[in-house]
C-alpha cells in the first residue's frame, strides 16, 4: 500500500545536498564573476543614473513640453496632448512627480534596451528554422516563469538596485517585440520578395527594402506589448529597489496605505494608457500606405 | 545595346528532395504519374531546348501546370534546375556563382509578375527606382529614368500614388515601367497581363509592341491565352506537362499543329490575324494588273479589307522593297482564314 500512496521521492539527505550543491555552485560563480559582471554593467548603471537626474532636473515645465511634442509626433492628436498633459499636472499635483519621472526613466530605458536587442533577434529567428525552435521555448520560458524565480540569481549576482531591477524588466518584457519581429518578416508576401530576388536584392538589401518596412505594422505591435509588460513590472522591479510609482505602490501594500495604492496605481495605469495609444497611433501613421483602396 | 539570345539546353527540372537521382529515369521515359506515385517527386520540366532568339520576344505558352512559369524561372534562376544550362552571352546562368547571379540579375533581367509583385509600401515612383536602387544608383539619376518611364507607361501624375490606389492595369503598368526602368537586355514576363480586364489586356500588349519595336529587348513572354501568344510572340513554344510539344513561329503552329491537342487548342483561333499573306499567294502577277497592292507581311484579315473595300477580287503582292512578287485573290484569302472543318 505504502508503495502506491507515498511518493517515491528522494532521499532527504540527498535531496539537501542538491540542492546544497547548486546553491553553493552558484554562489562560487557569484564569488569568482560577480564584480566581473557588475563592472561589466557598471556602465549601463551610470547611463540609468544619469538619464534619472536628466529627468529630475529638468525644469517640469519644461518637462511637461518635451513629453506633450513627443506624444504629438507620435500621436499626431491633439486630444491625446491634452490629455497626456493632465496626466503629468494631476500627477505632479498629488506628490507623485518625481516618482513618476523616474518610472518614465526606467521604462524609457528598459524599452529602447527591449527593441535594441529584441529586433534582431526576431530577425535572426525569421531568418532559420532552428534559431525559431531553439529561441522559442527560451522566451516561453521569459514569459511563464514568475518573475521571482529568475529574481534570486540576480540579486544574488548584482545585488539590489537599478540594473538588476532593469534586467528583471527586460527579461519580461522582451519576448513580444521578439516574437512578432520574427512573425511580422515570416508573414511578408512571397511574391513581393520573389520580385526582389528577380531584381538582384541581396539578403542584406531585402531585409531593409521590403521584409522591414512591411513587417514594421508587426513589430510595433510587439513594442507596444513589450511597453505594456514593462509597465507591470515596476511593482516587481520595486522588489528589489528600483525607484518610482512601484516603490510607493510597495510601501502602500506593506503598510496598508489605501490612498497612497490607489495614487501610485492610477499614475501608473495614465502612463500604460499614454503609451499605449501613442504607440498604436504610430504604429497605424506607418501603414498609412494600406489605408487607401482603389474603388 | 544589343540583345542576345537565350539558349536552354536540356533543362530538367524534378521537384523533391532527391530530384537529381531521377533524371536518367525520366529520360528513358518514366512518365509524370509515374514519377510521383511510384517516388514522390513531381516532374517540373522535361528535356528543355529553346532557343530564344535576341531581340524578339519569345513565348511560352502552356495551361496551369504545364511548367511555363517554372521555365521562365531558370531563366534567372528563381528556381535550380535539376539539370541543364540556360546560356546567355556565352555563360551558364546555372553554373554562376552567387554574388555574379546577382550581379546577372542586377544588370541584365527585369521581371514583371502575373500579381505584380509591387512592394506596398512604396510609392509609384519608389517602386519605379527599385531595381536601381538595388544596383546602388545614383538616386537623382535613377528618379529621372523612373520619371521616364512612368510617363511612357501612361502614368505621368500618379508617381506619388500607393500601389493601391491604383487599379490593377495601372499596377501592371507600375510593374512594367520599374522592369523598363532596369534597363535591362532581357525582360521576363511571367503572365504579366493574365490578371487584367480583356480591354485592359489588348491595350497593354499594345503599349508592350510599341516599347518593344524602339528597345529590342529579348522578351520571354508567359501566358496561357493563344491569343496573346499569336499576337506578341516572334516565335512561340507550347508546354505540356513540363514538355515542349511545339515550337515555332505562330503561323507555323497554325497551319502545321504538331498534334491534336495543339489543333484542338488553335481551334478558335482568328487565322486572319496570325497567317501572314506571302504563306497563300500565288507567284504569278494579277493578269494586266491591280488596283489593290498589299505587303508579302501582312496578315489576310487586312488584306481581305483592302480588296473588298476596294470591290477588288484579286491583289498584287509586294515584297518590302516594293518589287512585284505575286498575287492573291479575295477568295483563296477567305478560304485560308476559315477554320477548317476537319484537325
Amino acid at each position: 500500500m505504502g508503495v502506491l500512496t507515498e511518493f517515491p521521492e528522494m532521499g532527504r539527505t540527498d535531496l539537501r545536498d542538491l540542492k546544497k550543491g547548486i546553491d553553493e555552485a552558484f554562489r562560487g560563480f557569484t564569488r569568482a564573476y560577480g564584480e566581473a559582471i557588475e563592472d561589466f554593467f557598471f556602465p549601463l548603471l551610470k547611463f540609468l543614473v544619469w538619464f534619472e537626474k536628466l529627468m529630475l532636473a529638468t525644469p517640469w515645465p519644461l518637462m511637461i513640453v518635451i513629453l506633450c511634442a513627443l506624444v504629438y509626433a507620435g500621436a499626431r492628436s491633439w486630444v491625446m496632448v491634452a490629455g497626456t498633459a493632465i496626466v503629468l499636472l494631476v500627477a505632479g499635483y498629488l506628490g507623485m512627480w518625481e516618482d513618476t519621472m523616474k518610472t518614465l526613466s526606467i521604462i524609457s530605458v528598459s524599452t529602447m534596451i527591449c527593441i535594441v536587442i529584441g529586433i534582431p533577434f526576431g530577425i535572426l529567428m525569421a531568418k532559420s528554422d532552428r534559431t525559431q525552435t531553439i529561441v522559442r521555448p527560451i522566451l516561453d520560458f521569459m514569459q511563464t516563469v514568475p518573475s521571482f524565480v529568475y529574481l534570486i540569481p540576480i540579486v544574488m549576482l548584482l545585488g539590489i538596485g537599478r540594473v538588476p531591477g532593469l534586467m528583471a524588466v527586460c527579461i519580461y518584457a522582451i519576448p513580444p517585440v521578439v516574437r512578432l519581429t520574427n512573425l511580422g518578416i515570416r508573414l511578408v508576401d512571397k511574391d513581393v520578395l520573389e520580385a526582389a530576388d528577380a531584381f538582384g536584392a541581396s539578403p542584406r538589401q531585402k531585409l531593409f527594402t521590403v521584409q522591414l518596412p512591411l513587417a514594421l505594422p508587426n513589430i510595433f505591435a510587439g513594442i507596444n506589448q513589450t511597453i505594456m509588460m514593462a509597465l507591470a513590472m515596476v511593482v516587481v522591479a520595486a522588489l528589489i529597489g528600483v525607484q518610482g510609482l512601484g516603490s510607493e505602490v510597495l510601501k502602500a501594500v506593506n503598510n496598508q496605505y489605501l490612498a497612497l495604492g490607489i495614487f501610485n496605481g492610477a499614475a501608473i495605469l495614465a502612463i500604460a494608457i499614454v503609451f499605449d495609444r501613442v504607440s498604436q497611433k504610430f504604429g497605424k501613421r506607418l501603414q498609412k500606405h494600406s489605408e487607401v483602396i482603389h474603388g | 545595346m544589343a540583345s542576345h539570345g537565350i539558349e536552354v539546353k536540356d533543362l530538367y527540372k524534378i521537384f523533391g528532395p532527391h530530384g537529381s537521382k531521377y533524371v536518367e529515369s525520366v529520360r528513358n521515359g518514366m512518365t509524370k504519374t509515374e514519377l510521383n506515385e511510384k517516388h514522390g517527386h513531381v516532374l517540373g520540366l522535361k528535356d528543355i531546348n529553346i532557343s530564344m532568339p535576341g531581340g524578339k520576344i519569345q513565348v511560352v505558352m502552356g495551361l496551369s501546370g504545364s511548367g511555363k512559369s517554372t521555365l521562365i524561372r531558370h531563366i534567372n534562376r528563381l528556381i535550380e534546375p535539376t539539370t541543364g544550362s540556360v546560356e546567355y552571352e556565352g555563360n551558364d546562368v546555372c553554373k554562376m556563382s552567387k554574388s555574379d547571379l546577382l550581379e546577372f540579375r542586377r544588370h541584365k533581367t527585369a521581371m514583371v509578375f502575373q500579381k505584380f509583385a509591387l512592394l506596398p509600401h512604396r510609392t509609384v515612383i519608389d517602386n519605379t527606382v527599385y531595381g536601381l536602387e538595388i544596383q546602388g544608383i545614383d538616386k537623382a539619376e535613377a528618379r529621372k529614368q523612373a520619371v521616364k518611364w512612368i510617363d511612357r507607361v501612361g502614368l505621368s501624375g500618379f508617381e506619388d500614388h500607393y500601389p493601391n490606389q491604383l487599379s490593377g492595369g495601372m499596377q501592371q503598368r507600375v510593374g512594367l515601367a520599374r522592369a523598363l526602368t532596369n534597363d535591362a537586355d532581357i525582360l521576363l514576363m511571367d503572365e504579366a497581363f493574365s490578371a487584367l480586364d480583356p480591354l485592359i489586356r489588348t491595350d497593354m500588349q499594345s503599349v508592350l509592341l510599341d516599347i518593344q519595336e524602339e528597345l529590342q529587348k529579348t522578351i520571354v513572354f508567359i501566358t496561357h491565352d493563344l491569343d496573346e501568344a499569336l499576337r506578341l510572340g516572334d516565335r512561340i513554344a507550347i508546354l505540356r506537362d513540363g514538355e515542349v510539344i511545339q515550337q515555332g513561329t505562330g503561323q507555323e503552329i497554325v497551319l502545321n499543329p504538331a498534334d491534336a491537342y495543339i489543333a484542338d487548342f488553335i481551334k478558335e483561333v482568328n487565322r486572319g490575324r496570325v497567317i501572314r499573306v506571302n504563306t497563300i499567294m500565288e507567284s504569278t502577277p494579277v493578269e494586266g494588273g491591280a488596283k489593290v497592292e498589299i505587303h508579302a507581311g501582312d496578315r489576310l484579315e487586312t488584306a481581305a479589307q483592302a480588296m473588298s473595300s476596294q470591290e477588288e477580287a484579286h491583289a498584287n503582292v509586294l515584297d518590302d522593297s516594293g518589287t512585284l512578287i505575286g498575287s492573291i485573290s479575295l477568295k483563296a484569302a477567305i478560304n485560308a482564314m476559315v477554320t477548317p472543318a476537319t484537325h
